[in-house]
């Protein structure tokens, strides 16, 4: 007679492999992003306060421990993109007629146009 | 047997008597050009005849002989020996599936997931040809829309790798959807709104979180990962298109 024995997955799966961590790591870094555009919007209700509201929130970031925090943030925001840049050719398969326009050249377009809307912006804001 | 010999850590299950697996430890012959498939079949015919797996054609393309190979789901007939000798390897039944005995697991879930994306070719009702209206012609470029997916050999290693089929059952599963996306994507199927009912439901696309393992681990460089990604992009398309008043049924 049939008896299987069906396994459980353990707590801690996430751990067993370095593949799995890499993973775990990509899916935190959105978390870092999010809390940093929640920051990014307080800047933004601050402006709109005035100017003296905006100073004191400079100078509040000035702070060692937002420098600090900022340069975690920056680490998981390179990460986040990084990564998602890099799997944009699973996702998006662009053929011209047999062929498959190759991967280096889709996941590039991310970058090009990342260097372009951080050059344009750069423009604005500091031109 | 030669002199040199390399350990074989293999898991051990016997329903009649055990409540849990095991694990058992052999020694078999070192040879350069063997597999572990090979050790494994030593084993069964010089030491012990119980030994039970799943494997026919030895040349990785039943897609029979999937087990994981120190950790990582691997076919055995592909994995030579000198990958990790003089190091022990250990072989265990495909990850997440239940265990019938020893190497050989309960393939039943997989294979009604399978079934359920209806991997056929479907015409609508009436737009059938007659056979002696001869074949569906399809061009090279059409062909190569689907081909990719189309050589999955079912060996379920992507199932394997994939932790969400190990913490959701009733997730599809990579091979599936692929497979449903296979078909979804030749030219003379017109089926996808029926798959589209399994694909883009809850325990369909919806339930991957993109770990790609089961791309990587795929034997057949299927991508089942990229498959489920692009279904996602088809399914929002779907959605968003039945938000245009015209497109209202």
């Amino acid at each position: 007679m049939s008896k299987p024995y069906t396994p459980t997955m353990p707590r801690n799966w996430w751990n067993t492999n370095s593949a799995f961590r890499f993973f775990m790591l990509r899916e935190l870094s959105s978390v870092f992003v999010a809390l940093f555009v929640l920051e990014l919007l307080c800047f933004v209700s601050q402006v709109g306060r005035g100017e003296e509201a905006m100073n004191q929130f400079l100078v509040t970031l000035g702070h060692p421990l937002y420098m600090i925090w900022h340069a975690i943030v920056l680490g998981f925001a390179l990460l986040h993109s990084i990564t998602w840049f890099n799997l944009t050719p699973k996702v998006m398969v662009i053929r011209r007629g047999e062929e498959r326009v190759p991967d280096v050249l889709v996941a590039g377009s991310n970058y090009v146009a990342c260097l372009v809307v951080s050059v344009v912006l750069w423009w604005i804001v500091g031109g | 047997m030669p002199d040199e010999t390399t350990t074989l850590e293999i898991q051990r299950y016997h329903p009649e008597t055990d409540q849990e697996p095991s694990f058992q430890t052999f020694e078999v012959p070192y040879h350069d050009d063997w597999v572990v498939l090979d050790a494994i079949n030593w084993i069964k015919d010089q030491v012990d005849g119980t030994l039970t797996y799943r494997w026919s054609c030895r040349m990785g393309v039943c897609g029979s002989c999937g087990m994981m190979v120190n950790g990582t789901p691997r076919l055995t007939c592909a994995v030579f020996l000198n990958e990790f000798h003089p190091n022990p390897i250990r072989v265990e039944p495909l990850a997440y599936f239940p265990i019938e005995r020893d190497l050989v697991t309960v393939m039943d879930s997989f294979m009604e997931k399978l079934e359920s994306v209806k991997p056929w070719l479907i015409r609508n009702e009436g737009e059938e040809k007659p056979v002696e209206e001869g074949e569906y012609l399809q061009s090279p470029a059409q062909l190569a829309k689907y081909k990719q997916f189309s050589m999955c050999i079912n060996c379920m290693l992507c199932y394997a790798a994939c932790p969400v089929t190990g913490l959701e059952s009733e997730f599809i599963g990579p091979a599936a959807i692929a497979l449903g996306m296979r078909y979804n994507h030749d030219s003379r199927d017109q089926g996808r709104e029926q798959r589209q009912e399994v694909i883009a439901s809850d325990d369909g696309i919806w339930k991957c979180t993109f770990v790609g393992e089961c791309s990587e681990v795929c034997p057949k460089n299927v991508d089942p990962a990229g498959a489920i990604q692009q279904a996602k992009v088809e399914s929002t398309i779907d959605w968003y298109t039945s938000l245009l008043p015209w497109a209202r049924k």
